[in-house]
């Protein structure tokens, strides 16, 4: 386990000094800032899109900081050594993405509530937003590693990563800007968030088995 | 240069390795790079893996530690616990953001080391064996090629295995590195360990040599 | 009968033996073929008019084929894709890379026919109707799947890698149009669903099935004419390789 533990932190540490954590929340930042110029400043036509407006921003900042999870160790040998290590590459792939997890999921998710205050969310709507993305947000990781595995040969793989990710994202983006929605109208939307953790425990389940399997087949 | 201290393999290997190849072949794309491939190398047997470029002396290695399946032929490693292989590739893999010491350190927990308070992960000593005295704070980017090599070559150490793969583990260092490198692989064959390596310069190290692509 | 199974196929696996049968199969495949859509053409085209939609009831006569070739494809990619990785079946990735461009032209068929039907009744172009949505995300899963085929250039690679996009993304599929049709009936109550009739007259309904026989028909014609020449390309790469 401490093996686990181990690679978890040196890809936090790495996340952290390569600047992708402030990268990350930076991007998301001027995502947000980007929608009043494309929309307009009006606050009631910002507030009602922007649970949608939020979850696609987080959907793109997150798969431009997936697209190099393995893709860095592929280029300087640590996925050969990857799967020597005395852990089942399933779990060492488990323990790479909480590492991303931590170091850049989480701050991600704590900028969004200031983010929802730019598109005049009001504090109320926060808890619920932050809860449907907490509820999704590890199966987009999962769902996004396997894009990312699957592309982890490939040089410049950022936007194949993008291409093959999407697809799987669809489900999740319905369910978690949907919850979000219901969170406007002051509804707590239990079906939509337990829908949401079943994605997340399904993609914690089936996510790591398919990875292992794409980047076994890379170092072939 | 600084005297390699004497003891820094732990132990010997609990069990002795045993590694066996018969008629293995590897095809890469629609090419065969080899085929009848057969040796047996018991504890303190050493392979040297000789061959023009291209003739697989890396497929080879990477058939042994699994990541290329056989193309035909069977390869039995007799203790069949998993993860008993070290594999040292061209790539060093090393975290260029990490600092030497750092990389001491998560090397030893990411391969199961023992616990920190064990000697074997006193960082200075192990810097002192791989000639990197006083650079535990330096960041890894900065290593000059032959420094990152030897910094490359502790993981082999840090985690006792009996079998070990290197890919020309000479590259990139000089006369001190080079026995560093036989220093370390004698003190394996002697712990019960076997090793193969590739190389294009004689090895002092291998008790054995096999060549590939010799007819080609 | 499992084992019968495994024997012809492996008795195929043999590329020149499967040159050899595909080349005896193609004329009249294609022939057969071509009959059955000319057939359906006609039935579709002297169908008697429809009472509320006129004349553009007859783009379903390719729409609704298209998008079941859609589906189908996909499957047949999968199914592919199974036997190469399982049983190691090199005609299996073959055929999955030789379906997949057929598979999404059937899909972005499916589409623009899906639009231009749809258009007189919803007075635009595009509507975000349960079907076509979904019908949009598997063209994007088919253009995925040819993209990694294109992107890695080492064959083999390719071709496994492929290979368990094509299981996840099959995997993926039903989420989709499960998750498509919950949020389309929440958003959308009334939905202008007129693409899902639910009886069809059988004066539309055959016409609509032997449309359906003569796409499969298609399918399979291109499908095979696709393999053929990746097996001649791949030969041609050995043969240049050895040759030099």
């Amino acid at each position: 386990m401490s093996v686990f533990w181990a690679l978890c932190r040196q890809h936090m540490v790495l996340a952290w000094r390569g600047g992708h954590t402030t990268l990350a929340v930076a991007f998301l930042f001027i995502g947000v800032t980007l929608m009043p110029f494309g929309l307009g400043p009006e606050l009631a036509l910002l507030q009602a899109l922007a649970p949608g407006l939020l979850w696609v921003v987080l959907v793109m900042t997150l798969l431009t900081s997936l697209d190099r999870v393995f893709q860095a160790d592929y280029e300087d040998g640590s996925l050969d050594q990857m799967m020597l290590m005395p852990l089942p590459l399933e779990f060492v792939v488990l323990a790479k993405l909480l590492g991303h997890y931590i170091a850049l999921v989480v701050p991600l998710l704590l900028a969004v509530p200031l983010a929802g205050l730019l598109l005049n969310l009001a504090p109320a709507h926060l808890p619920m937003l932050l809860l449907a993305m907490a509820a999704g947000s590890p199966a987009l990781v999962l769902l996004g590693g396997i894009g990312a595995s699957l592309a982890v040969s490939v040089r410049r793989g950022g936007l194949l990563t993008v291409l093959l990710s999407l697809p799987f994202y669809v489900p999740v983006m319905i369910f978690g800007a949907g919850a979000t929605q219901q969170a406007l109208a002051g509804e707590i939307d239990a079906t939509r968030l337990a829908i949401l953790c079943l994605f997340s425990l399904a993609s914690l389940l089936a996510a790591p088995v398919a990875m292992a399997a794409a980047l076994r087949n890379a170092v072939r | 240069m600084p005297k390699p201290q004497k003891k820094f393999l732990p132990v010997p290997y609990a069990k002795p390795a045993d590694l066996q190849l018969a008629g293995v072949a590897c095809t890469r794309g629609m090419r065969r790079l080899f085929e009848g491939v057969s040796f047996r190398l018991k504890a303190g047997d050493g392979l040297a893996l000789y061959g023009p470029n291209g003739s697989g002396k890396t497929s080879l290695l990477r058939q042994i530690a699994g990541f290329l399946p056989l193309a035909a032929g069977t390869l039995s490693i007799a203790d069949k616990a998993p993860y008993g292989v070290h594999f040292m590739g061209h790539a060093d893999a090393l975290k260029n953001a990490l600092s030497v010491g750092e990389t001491l350190a998560f090397e030893a927990a990411l391969w199961g080391a023992p616990k920190a308070k064990d000697p074997l992960l006193d960082t200075d000593r192990w810097l002192t064996h791989l000639g990197l005295e006083g650079r535990a704070w330096q960041a890894v980017g900065d290593l000059s090629a032959g420094q990152r090599r030897r910094l490359a070559l502790a993981k082999l150490c840090l985690a006792p295995r009996p079998i070990w793969l290197l890919d020309e583990p000479m590259t990139a260092l000089d006369e001190a590195g080079r026995h560093l490198v036989n220093a370390l692989a004698g003190a394996h064959l002697a712990a019960g360990g076997v090793l193969v390596a590739s190389s294009h310069v004689p090895l002092d190290f291998t008790t054995d040599a096999l060549t590939l692509g010799a007819a080609a | 009968m499992w084992k019968a199974l495994e024997n012809i196929s492996a008795f195929y696996a043999n590329p020149t033996r499967f040159m050899n049968l595909a080349a005896r199969l193609h004329a009249p495949l294609w022939g057969l073929a071509l009959c059955v859509l000319a057939y359906g053409l006609f039935r579709a085209l002297t169908v008697p008019e429809d009472y509320q939609q006129g004349e553009t009831v007859k783009i379903m006569f390719v729409h609704v084929p298209a998008a079941w070739m859609a589906l189908f494809g996909y499957s047949f990619i999968f199914a592919a894709s199974v036997t190469a990785l399982i049983f190691r079946h090199p005609l299996g990735h073959v055929a999955a890379r030789a379906a997949a461009p057929i598979g999404a032209t059937f899909t972005l068929i499916a589409l623009v026919t899906g639009s231009l039907w749809g258009q007189p009744m919803w007075g635009t172009w595009w509507v975000w109707d349960a079907r076509l949505t979904s019908m949009l995300v598997l063209l994007f899963i088919y253009l995925g799947y040819i993209a990694i085929w294109q992107a890695i250039d080492e064959p083999t690679r390719a071709a496994r890698t492929a290979a368990l996009l094509a299981v996840v993304g099959f995997i993926n599929v039903p989420i989709v149009k499960f998750s498509v049709d919950w949020w389309n009936t929440l958003h959308q109550p009334a939905s202008v669903s007129r693409l899902a009739r639910p009886a069809l007259h059988a004066d539309f309904l055959y016409p609509l099935l032997i449309m359906g026989v003569g796409f499969l028909l298609l399918f399979f014609a291109l499908t095979l004419t696709r393999m053929q020449m990746e097996i001649l390309r791949q030969k041609l790469r050995t043969r240049r390789m050895l040759g030099q």
